[in-house]
């Protein structure tokens, strides 16, 4: 597999700060983005790599990663873990097989030049491989998950079951789960090696936005529309909410973006029952179209009078 | 007409994670058809990849609309070229 320096693709230096990688990432993917390139085989594949470079280097823990064990960085963890377990052991070496220990995908570390990987994890792992193998126990990998939930979906505690790698999950989601919140389920990782601990499933919860409601803490944010005689008038508007229909008395003279507080009327507040933000609502007036000849005459009163 | 052939802006929305006045803006901007079936809106699903296309030219590259609108008509006119070099090769095979 041919290295991919990730740097060079975004035309960079290692010394580049994070808005430098978000600027190089910008320019380079509206440069060959297959939208802006139809047909175009060599751009999508440019397109691809630039997507990749970003991912990595735009995370501040997988670019540490990179910048430390270069293109096998995925398989830092597995390294580290190994490190971890060696430490455990009184800091012996390895005996083992270090090639099966790093078999798949990246277990193929030849053909390396400049800070050559090969080489240093071969140096990681004494590079011999002896004889007398040791059965060594080796916690499992982390899986780390996504779900996706809609905002309605996350107002009210329910029951889901998962898939992950073959087995089944039930899993209940409290009532006002957070955007990007994540839960550990502990030992729904991969299987421990040699008898050692099974790892843990990590999952993020991803809440779509809301056509209506906009979300900011436990508070919820709606721009509804308001028609002007109404604002103008006064008298009562029922609006949809999470919960059901609620009616909300108007003022006379409501002015376009007024803002009302509907206590309660909000997200459920965490796995604290019972407790909710509030629901903000901002009108937007709308002026009324295709009058009538009669409904123009009114109005052309009104700006006289 | 065929419901099923429509999709609402509303579940679009939902689907894309987008807000609503984006759907507004583009049709303003002669992007997108949208077509009011009742009291509801919906776009017909052959424009579906059209829209894909400017929600992905928006939120992923932060191109504005103005913008939006000029990849349109240049990439129009590169996949015109590009059908014409095609037809032109197949007359006249180098």
């Amino acid at each position: 597999m041919a290295f991919i320096d990730y740097y060079q693709i975004l035309g960079l230096t290692k010394s580049a700060s994070d808005e430098d990688i978000k600027k190089a990432y910008r320019k380079l993917a509206r440069k060959y983005h297959p939208d802006v390139n139809p047909n175009n085989a060599e751009a999508t594949l440019k397109f691809q790599q630039i997507n990749e470079a970003n991912e990595v280097l735009s995370d501040p823990e997988k670019r540490k990663k990179y910048d430390q064990y270069g293109e096998n960085w995925q398989q830092a963890d597995q390294y580290e873990a190994y490190e971890q377990a060696r430490r455990a052991q009184g800091g012996g070496s390895y005996g083992g097989d270090a090639g099966s220990w790093f078999s798949g995908d990246g277990g193929d570390f030849s053909g390396f030049t400049g800070d050559n990987f090969s080489e240093f994890f071969q140096s990681m792992f004494g590079g011999e491989r002896s004889g007398g193998r040791r059965t060594q126990q080796y916690r499992g990998q982390d899986y780390n998950a996504e779900l996706q939930l809609n905002l309605r979906d996350a107002y009210e505690t329910h029951k889901q079951t998962l898939t992950v790698n073959g087995k089944n999950i039930r899993i209940t989601i409290p009532a006002g789960v957070a955007n990007e919140q994540v839960i550990k389920l502990k030992g729904y990782g991969a299987p421990g090696q040699n008898g050692g601990p099974d790892g843990d499933l990590y999952i993020t919860f991803k809440i779509a936005e809301d056509p209506t409601f906009k979300r900011q803490g436990n508070d919820l944010y709606a721009t509804l529309d308001l028609d002007l005689y109404t604002a103008v008038l006064g008298g009562d508007v029922t609006i949809d909410t999470l919960t059901g229909k609620v009616k909300v008395p108007i003022k006379p003279e409501t002015q376009n973006g007024t803002k009302v507080r509907l206590r309660g009327k909000g997200f459920p507040v965490y796995k604290k029952d019972g407790e909710f933000g509030d629901l903000i609502l901002s009108w937007s007036i709308k002026i009324p179209t295709n009058l009538t000849d009669r409904q123009k005459e009114l109005f052309q009163e009104l700006a006289q009078s | 007409m065929e419901r099923s052939e429509w999709i609402a802006i509303s579940d679009c929305c939902t689907h894309y994670n987008i807000e609503i006045s984006f759907v507004d803006s583009l049709q303003d901007y002669g992007l997108i058809e949208i077509t009011r079936i009742q009291e509801s809106q919906y776009i017909h699903e052959d424009r579906l990849p059209a829209l894909e296309r400017f929600i992905r030219l928006h939120y992923d590259l932060n191109i504005n609309l103005e913008g939006i609108d000029v990849i349109t008509q240049l990439v129009q006119q590169v996949e015109q070229l590009q059908h014409e070099i095609a037809l032109l090769r197949s007359q006249f095979p180098r």
